[in-house]
């Protein structure tokens, strides 16, 4: 009889929750039982709500178990795990569970399928086909094809990836980079994450066709610190990839050359924001630099560079596959493709939802989400990270669209949804704003690294009811000043959660108690 | 963790080929290893990397990760976040710093605490990290069993 695989994820939110242990126990029992077994550590489906999720292989269909905890192994064995047999936390087929299969999986579809450090895995899944397309059309056909598709930035700047590459591509220069932002600060966001542990050969795949179109020879990934689990898995895809020969010089005989250099962050926000960033890779503060010149013209080392979020980079492998009109077919006007949309929070069924555009706020959060896991009425909704305002219920009608959340003085950003009940006091989640500016401000220019610390004064002050009306008044005009005057969107977006306070949650001031 | 000698300070930095730009990439690799920035590496690293100690300075003080005391054996740093504020991660912080006896930002007993913000594991709020490792869904009677595990294993 052929070994029965069996996957458990190896990715930071299961093996946050005890998919390592479950793992062990699998291991031990298989063994104790001999029974013959091929354990599989793959990435996250995105279902976090179900984690740890088992899949065992019968017949070709894999057979989930979701929220499994160690101590339920030796019953699933049992049971008969290996033939898919029932057993209460039996969920049936991995390919018929509505959450995961009602999604448009265009960037993230590997993520879950397969292991993520088999390079054959890989390649029978479709793996560096797109990269050799490329090498096949040539560059100027790479630059149409990612401008037909409307591709804009996903890291929170929406900006058109097609312009950016061809400004790149036709900015004068030997040395050019490609610099992957992987600084996934925002709260409530996590799709690079997933990305990297479950398919990153997927994103250096992608990096090279970026370094191709352009003419780049190296590319860097910028990865926050607080993602150790993520470091070690890309760090061994990107040993494997150079050699099996898809990293490094004359790549398969194509007389391309493109490496890769892996970055840890180290701990600061604001690094998250491109200029930020590059100072960070040429070893230096994390300044935010004046624009212009923009990134594209001069950025790592004064060289044109590419400065794209993992999620923008990790979709253009499928859009060279299948065509740019293809991926513009799925959302609404200017808004095209998917995104990876996070569920976070307060949320009964949270993970990753990739979903075309033009899907609403409701729909994610009370048909993926399920609602709040406390089971109270939501209050507010964050979207796009702690510079996004803070949306009240009326508007959870919303379409997750570029514009049409610029229109309700919102912004999508990265995609994090972060759901809050009832219980929230927003006066103190408006200070945490002003408080966060404070702490993570690069300190360059005055309205943020001042104009944070005199706004969590100011919110204090109308939390202790001291002379509300001025402070309001004061406030209000603190907020224009950043707004207008910071150098980058730290300080000038941090008005947005806070005006959005102002404006749909003011009772909640009276309501403040320090503790 | 304690002090590293000269010599393993140069072999990190060899091991960046000596590269300045890799300066960020060297003090994360000094702390990885023994916790923090020591005082006396600053002047080392700007001779060999040939660069002036106040760069080398602005550097460790700019980056949270770089510490500029030595931490406990122990590193629990909790999200303070909005999406773990979200599931309670301000209780769950006062639990801790109520069971530990002490503030956010201070080590004793051989336990350093600290803020992070965002883990990444916004959909298993709220999270922590316990000596490099990190933990979803952490209600106060998992943290005190993450605590006695982690002394537990000393």
């Amino acid at each position: 009889m052929a070994r029965t695989k069996i996957y458990v994820p190896r990715e930071t939110a299961a093996v946050s929750v005890g998919a390592d242990e479950v793992a062990l126990a699998i291991a031990q029992t298989a063994k104790k039982t001999a029974t013959d077994i091929e354990l599989i550590r793959n990435g996250s489906w995105g279902a976090t709500w179900l984690e740890p999720l088992v899949e065992v292989e019968v017949d070709g269909t894999r057979i989930a178990y979701g929220n499994v905890g160690a101590d339920d192994v030796a019953g699933m064995f049992e049971a008969g795990l290996i033939n898919g047999g029932e057993h209460e936390r039996r969920l049936g087929p991995i390919d018929e569970i509505p959450w995961l299969i009602n999604q448009d999986r265009w960037t993230f579809w590997r993520c879950g399928l397969i292991n993520p450090l088999s390079i054959e895995d890989f390649e029978l899944h479709q793996g560096f086909k797109a990269l050799e397309k490329a090498f096949a059309d040539g560059a100027e056909a790479v630059l149409e094809t990612v401008a037909d598709s409307g591709l804009r930035g996903r890291g929170g700047a929406g900006f058109p990836t097609g312009i950016k590459w061809r400004t790149v591509a036709d900015a004068p220069g030997d040395q050019k980079y490609i610099a992957c932002n992987a600084d996934e600060g925002d709260s409530g966001t996590f799709s690079d994450r997933i990305l990297m542990e479950g398919d990153p050969f997927g994103l250096i795949e992608s990096m090279a066709i970026a370094g191709l179109a352009v003419g780049a020879s190296k590319g860097y990934i910028y990865l926050r610190s607080e993602y150790p689990l993520t470091h070690s898995i890309l760090s061994r895809a990107i040993a494997s990839a150079r050699d099996a020969g898809w990293l490094g010089n004359n790549i398969k005989d194509s007389g391309f050359d493109f490496d890769i250099e892996l970055h840890l962050g180290a701990g600061s926000y604001v690094c998250g924001e491109e200029t930020a960033m590059l100072e960070s890779l040429e070893g230096k503060k994390g300044l935010v630099r004046t624009k212009p010149p923009l990134p594209a013209i001069s950025g790592l080392f004064g060289a044109p560079t590419v400065v794209n979020n993992v999620v923008t980079l990790a979709s253009v492998a499928n859009i060279i596959n299948l065509g740019g009109e293809r991926y513009a077919a799925m959302g609404v006007d200017r808004s095209k493709g998917t995104l990876a949309f996070q569920l976070a929070g307060n949320i009964k069924r949270g993970g990753l939802v990739e979903k075309s555009f033009g899907v609403t706020l409701r729909e994610l959060i009370e048909d993926w989400g399920g609602g709040t896991a406390s089971g109270r009425p939501v209050k507010a909704v964050q979207v796009g990270g702690p510079l996004g305002a803070y949306i009240p219920v009326e508007q959870l009608d919303t379409p997750m669209d570029y514009e049409a959340f610029i229109e309700i003085g919102a912004m999508i950003g990265h995609g994090g949804i972060v759901v809050f009940d009832d219980t929230a006091d927003m006066a103190r989640l408006a200070r945490f704003a002003m408080e966060f500016c404070a702490i993570e401000s690069c300190g360059k220019c005055t309205p943020c690294r001042i104009g944070s610390t005199r706004g969590v004064e100011i919110i204090d002050k109308m939390i202790g009811d001291d002379n509300k009306g001025d402070q309001y008044d004061l406030l209000v005009d603190l907020c224009d000043t950043m707004e207008d005057a910071s150098l980058c969107a730290m300080g000038g977006m941090t008005p947005y959660p806070v005006r959005s306070v102002l404006k749909y949650f003011a009772e909640d001031f009276a309501s403040f108690k320090e503790s | 963790m304690a002090n590293m000698t000269r010599t393993t300070i140069s072999e990190i930095i060899a091991e960046f080929d000596t590269r300045p730009e890799m300066l960020v990439q060297i003090l994360q690799r000094i702390v990885s290893r023994c916790g923090w920035v020591p005082p006396e590496t600053i002047r080392q690293l700007a001779d060999e990397l040939n660069l002036s100690r106040a760069d080398v300075h602005g550097v460790v003080e700019y980056y949270h990760d770089f510490r500029t005391e030595e931490p406990g054996e122990h590193i629990v740093k909790i999200c303070q976040a909005e999406a773990c504020q979200a599931m309670g991660s301000r209780k769950l912080t006062e639990h801790a710093t109520r069971t530990l006896a002490m503030s956010l930002h201070d080590t004793a007993n051989d336990v350093t605490l600290e803020p992070v913000y965002c883990l990444g594991n916004c959909a298993c709020s709220p999270a922590v990290m316990i000596d490099g490792k990190t933990y979803g869904r952490v209600d106060e009677a998992r943290f005190d069993a993450l605590l006695d595990a982690m002394r537990g294993s000393d």
